[in-house]
C-alpha cells in the first residue's frame, strides 16, 4: 500500500460514508460544487449530506454552512472537496476534527501542474496522513458506490448496481465503463477516478476490493506505472482473490532505448507488460468494450473449467462465423459426442446439422430451443455453450406491431407468442447456466440494434449481458477460460 | 537480409552499455545452468583450427571470437559448413586476418555444425519497470522483424514457462515440422529457467541473447550467445 495509515475504515468511509459534506458546493449548475452535490442528492443516496459555501447560501435546497467547523461532530465520513488547492490544507484540518474520514479532491493545480504543483501535492499528501485521513485525487473525478447509492462525481452517469469494481487513472474512463453499465444493465459496485492517484493509487482501490463483499471483479484503465515490480506484485495477490481485467494506455516506456541486444530490442513494445499479465493472471483487454464485457461476463457468469465450447444457432452463416472466432482462439471446437447427437437427433428434424455448430435448421417447435440448451449444457464434456439466434421472431414481431395491419388478421396474437418465446428462450439460458453451473453467452446484434427487442431486454433482465456479436461473445469466454487455465494450473479453487 | 532482421540493432555498443562476453565465454557460462551448446574449440591459429576440426568430425563452423566482437554475422566474421584440413585452414587464417585493433585479443572458435530448420530465441532483459524478466521466441536473422516472442519476471517456475512456450503466435514451428520431430518442451523449459537462474545468481549480468537456438532433431541447441555485463559492474 502506498499510503502505510490506511485501513479498510479509511475505504469504508470513501464507500460507504455516513454522511457527505460537498465542500464548495455552489448555486452555479455549471460548477463542480454544483453538480456533485447535485449528483448526490438526486442518485437517492440516504445519509447526511450537507455543504460549505463561503456566504452560506442554500443549494439545490441544502442550506450551507461557511465552514466545515460549523458542522456538527462525528455525523460525517467523507468530504467531496470542491474548493481551490490553497484552501484545502485548512479544509483537511477541520474535516479530521470533525471525525471525517475520507477526502475525495477534485482540485486541480497538484502534481499535474508543474514543480509548483508537485509540491503543493507533497505537502497535501504529508497533512493527509498526519490527519489520519483518506485523500483520493487530486485532479480526480470522483467516486460512485451502489451499495450506498452514493453518486459522488462531477460527471455522469450513475450506474445500475451490480458486482464489477472500477479504478482508473483516467476519469473520462470510469464514464466510459459507467455507461456500458448504463447500456448493459450489468452494473457497478465502486467506481473511482484515480486522479493524481498521490495518496490512493488504482492497485489499493482494486486490493479494497479483492475483500469486498459487494465486488465480484476489478475493472481497471492504467497509463503509467511507476513501478512495475510493485504493481505486479499487488496485482498477483488481487487475481488469487477476484478476476482483475485491465486495459493499458501508451506502451511501457524505457524498455530498449539503450539494449544492445535483440531480447532487449524485443522487449521495447509492450510484449514484457503482456507476458507480466499472463503470469499474474491479470485479464488484459485490448481496449475500453472488450475490458467491460469481460468484466461483464466474469460478473455473470460461472468461469467455465474446461475449454470445451458448443454454439448452438437458429441459422447457419451465424454458426461458421462463431465456429471460426473459436477455432482461432484458446477455445475448443468441441466435436460432439455419439451420445449427445442422439439425445439431440430426437427434438430436430433430420436436415440438423449433426455437427457443432448446432445448427437447428429452422426445424424449432415451441420448445426445442430450452430442451436442447438443456440436453447440451447436462453433458460433461460440455464447458460452455454460445447461443445465437434470439429475438429473430421479436424482430419481425415488431415489424407487425409497428404496421397498419396489426392487431387484425391474427397479428395481435403472433407477436405476443414470438416475444414471450423469446422472453423465455433468454431466461431458459440464464436458468440452465445457473443450475449446471456452465456459462452460456447469448449473442445478437439486436441487443445493440433495439435493445427493447423482447429477446435482448430478456437477457438484461435476467442479469446476464447480450453480445452484440458472437465474435464479442467469444473474446468474453476466451477471458474466462484463460483465467479459470490460470487458476487452475496453480492449484487455485475455480 | 540480415540488414532487415538487425535493423534496430546498434552496430556499436551504445555508451552506457557494458562489457560483453565472448562467444565462447557466454556459452560456457550458459552450459552452466543447463543451455546445450554444440561441442567446440577456441584455438589460437589455423594450425589449431584444423586439429580441432578434426577432433569434432563432421562438418564445424569457423568464427573469430573476442570479448569485443558482439556482431560477427554483420561483420562477415562466420564461415559455415566446413570440411577438410584446407578449408577449414583457410578460413581461421582470413578471420584472424580479419581483426581490427579495437577487437583486441582475439582467437577462433571452431564448433561443431549442426542444424535444423528451426531456430528460436531466447534471452535474459533487466526491464526498467518489471525488473529481471527472461524471454522464449522465434529466431534467427529476423527474430526482431517477425517479433513473436513471449516474457516473463524472474523468477518463474515450469508452469510459467510452458506458458511461454504456449504463447508464441507460430506454434506450427513447435509441432512435428518438415520431417523433424516436435520440439522437445521440456528441454525449451529447461532453457528458460535456466537464464531465469543466471539472472537471480548474477546481477551483474544485464542481457543475454541466445540466437539462434537451433532445433536440432526436436532438441535446442546454443549456436550463438553473448552475455552482457553491466556498466556498474564492471567500470
Amino acid at each position: 500500500m502506498s499510503a502505510h495509515h490506511l485501513r479498510p475504515e479509511h475505504f469504508q468511509a470513501l464507500f460507504d460514508p455516513r454522511g457527505v459534506v460537498v465542500a464548495g458546493a455552489a448555486t452555479h449548475p455549471g460548477k463542480f460544487g454544483f453538480v456533485s452535490l447535485h449528483n448526490i442528492l438526486a442518485s437517492g443516496y440516504e445519509g447526511k449530506v450537507a455543504g460549505t459555501n463561503l456566504r452560506g447560501e442554500t443549494v439545490l435546497g441544502i442550506e450551507t454552512v461557511p465552514s466545515i467547523d460549523d458542522l456538527p461532530d462525528g455525523e460525517y465520513d467523507l468530504v467531496f472537496v470542491c474548493t481551490p488547492a490553497s484552501a484545502n490544507p485548512d479544509l483537511l484540518r477541520s474535516a479530521a476534527a470533525k471525525g471525517i474520514k475520507a477526502a475525495f479532491i477534485t482540485s486541480a493545480g497538484y502534481g499535474e501542474a508543474g514543480p509548483e504543483g508537485e509540491a503543493a501535492q507533497a505537502e497535501l499528501i504529508a497533512l493527509g496522513a498526519e490527519l489520519d485521513l483518506l485523500l483520493a485525487g487530486p485532479n480526480g473525478q470522483g467516486v460512485v458506490s451502489t451499495p450506498s447509492k452514493l453518486c459522488a462525481q462531477i460527471v455522469a452517469p450513475y450506474p445500475p448496481a451490480g458486482g464489477i469494481g472500477i479504478a482508473s487513472q483516467s476519469g473520462n474512463f470510469v464514464s466510459s465503463f459507467q455507461n456500458w453499465a448504463v447500456w448493459s444493465g450489468i452494473g457497478v459496485s465502486r467506481a473511482v477516478s484515480a486522479g493524481n492517484a498521490a495518496m490512493v493509487t488504482v492497485a489499493d482501490y482494486l486490493d479494497h476490493y479483492a475483500d469486498d463483499p459487494e465486488t465480484k471483479v476489478g475493472l481497471a484503465y492504467v497509463e503509467s506505472i511507476v513501478d512495475g515490480r510493485a504493481f505486479a506484485d499487488r496485482a498477483r495477490s488481487i487475481t488469487e482473490r477476484m478476476p482483475l481485467v485491465v486495459v493499458k494506455g501508451g506502451a511501457t516506456e524505457g524498455g530498449a532505448a539503450a539494449a544492445a541486444s535483440h531480447t532487449g530490442a524485443l522487449a521495447a513494445d509492450d510484449g514484457v507488460f503482456d507476458g507480466v499479465c499472463r503470469q499474474i493472471g491479470v485479464t488484459r483487454a485490448a481496449n475500453v468494450e472488450e475490458a467491460y464485457e469481460a468484466a461483464a461476463t466474469f460478473a455473470t457468469q460461472p468461469l467455465p473449467t474446461g475449454p470445451r465450447t458448443v454454439v448452438m444457432t437458429t441459422a447457419g452463416g451465424w454458426g461458421v462465423v462463431t465456429a471460426d472466432a473459436i477455432t482461432s482462439s484458446d477455445l475448443e471446437l468441441l466435436e460432439l459426442p455419439e451420445d449427445l447427437l442422439a439425445a439431440v437427433d430426437e427434438h430436430l428434424p433430420p436436415r440438423w446439422s449433426r455437427n457443432n455448430p448446432v445448427d437447428l435448421a429452422g426445424g424449432e417447435t415451441r420448445d426445442t430451443i430450452p430442451t436442447v440448451l438443456e440436453l447440451i449444457a447436462s453433458h460433461d464434456e460440455v464447458d460452455a455453450i454460445v447461443y445465437l439466434g434470439l429475438g429473430i421472431q421479436s424482430n419481425q414481431a415488431r415489424l407487425m406491431r409497428e404496421g397498419h395491419f396489426y392487431p387484425d388478421h391474427g397479428l395481435e396474437r403472433i407477436v405476443a407468442y414470438h416475444e414471450r418465446q423469446d422472453a423465455r428462450f433468454a431466461e431458459a439460458a440464464a436458468e440452465i447456466s445457473d443450475r449446471t453451473g456452465k456459462p452460456i453467452l447469448t449473442a445478437t446484434e439486436l441487443s445493440v440494434a433495439d435493445p427493447a427487442n423482447a429477446g435482448p431486454a430478456a437477457v438484461r433482465e435476467s442479469g446476464r449481458l447480450c453480445y452484440g456479436s458472437a465474435n464479442r461473445a467469444v473474446t468474453a469466454l476466451e477471458h474466462l477460460w484463460r483465467h479459470s487455465r490460470w487458476r487452475q494450473r496453480r492449484g487455485l479453487p475455480v | 537480409m540480415a540488414a532487415l532482421g538487425y535493423g534496430r540493432r546498434p552496430m556499436a555498443a551504445p555508451p552506457n552499455a557494458g562489457r560483453t562476453l565472448d562467444e565462447s565465454t557466454s556459452k560456457n557460462l550458459l552450459a552452466e545452468y543447463g543451455v546445450p551448446i554444440a561441442a567446440e574449440r577456441v584455438v589460437p591459429d589455423a594450425d589449431g583450427a584444423v586439429a580441432a576440426a578434426r577432433e569434432l568430425g563432421g562438418r564445424v563452423v569457423v568464427k573469430l571470437c573476442g570479448d569485443a566482437i558482439a556482431h560477427k554475422t554483420e561483420r562477415g566474421l562466420v564461415r559455415l559448413g566446413l570440411e577438410g584440413d584446407e578449408p577449414v585452414a583457410a578460413a581461421a587464417a582470413e578471420l584472424l586476418a580479419l581483426a581490427r585493433p579495437e577487437d583486441g585479443e582475439v582467437e577462433v572458435l571452431v564448433a561443431e555444425m549442426v542444424s535444423g530448420s528451426r531456430e528460436l530465441i531466447a534471452g535474459l532483459h533487466r526491464d526498467p519497470q518489471f525488473g529481471a524478466t527472461v524471454m522464449l521466441g522465434v529466431g534467427g536473422i529476423l527474430a526482431e522483424a517477425v517479433r513473436d516472442v513471449a516474457f516473463r519476471m524472474v523468477p518463474l517456475d515450469d508452469v510459467d514457462a510452458e506458458e511461454m512456450i504456449d504463447d508464441l503466435a507460430t506454434q506450427r514451428l513447435l509441432g512435428e515440422f518438415r520431417g523433424e520431430p516436435a520440439v522437445d518442451r521440456a528441454a525449451l523449459v529447461a532453457v528458460v529457467r535456466g537464464l531465469a537462474r543466471l539472472a537471480e545468481d548474477r546481477p551483474d549480468i544485464s542481457s543475454v541473447d541466445i540466437n539462434p537456438l537451433i532445433v536440432v532433431d526436436g532438441a535446442p541447441v546454443a549456436v550463438d550467445a553473448l552475455v552482457e555485463l553491466s556498466a556498474e559492474e564492471t567500470t
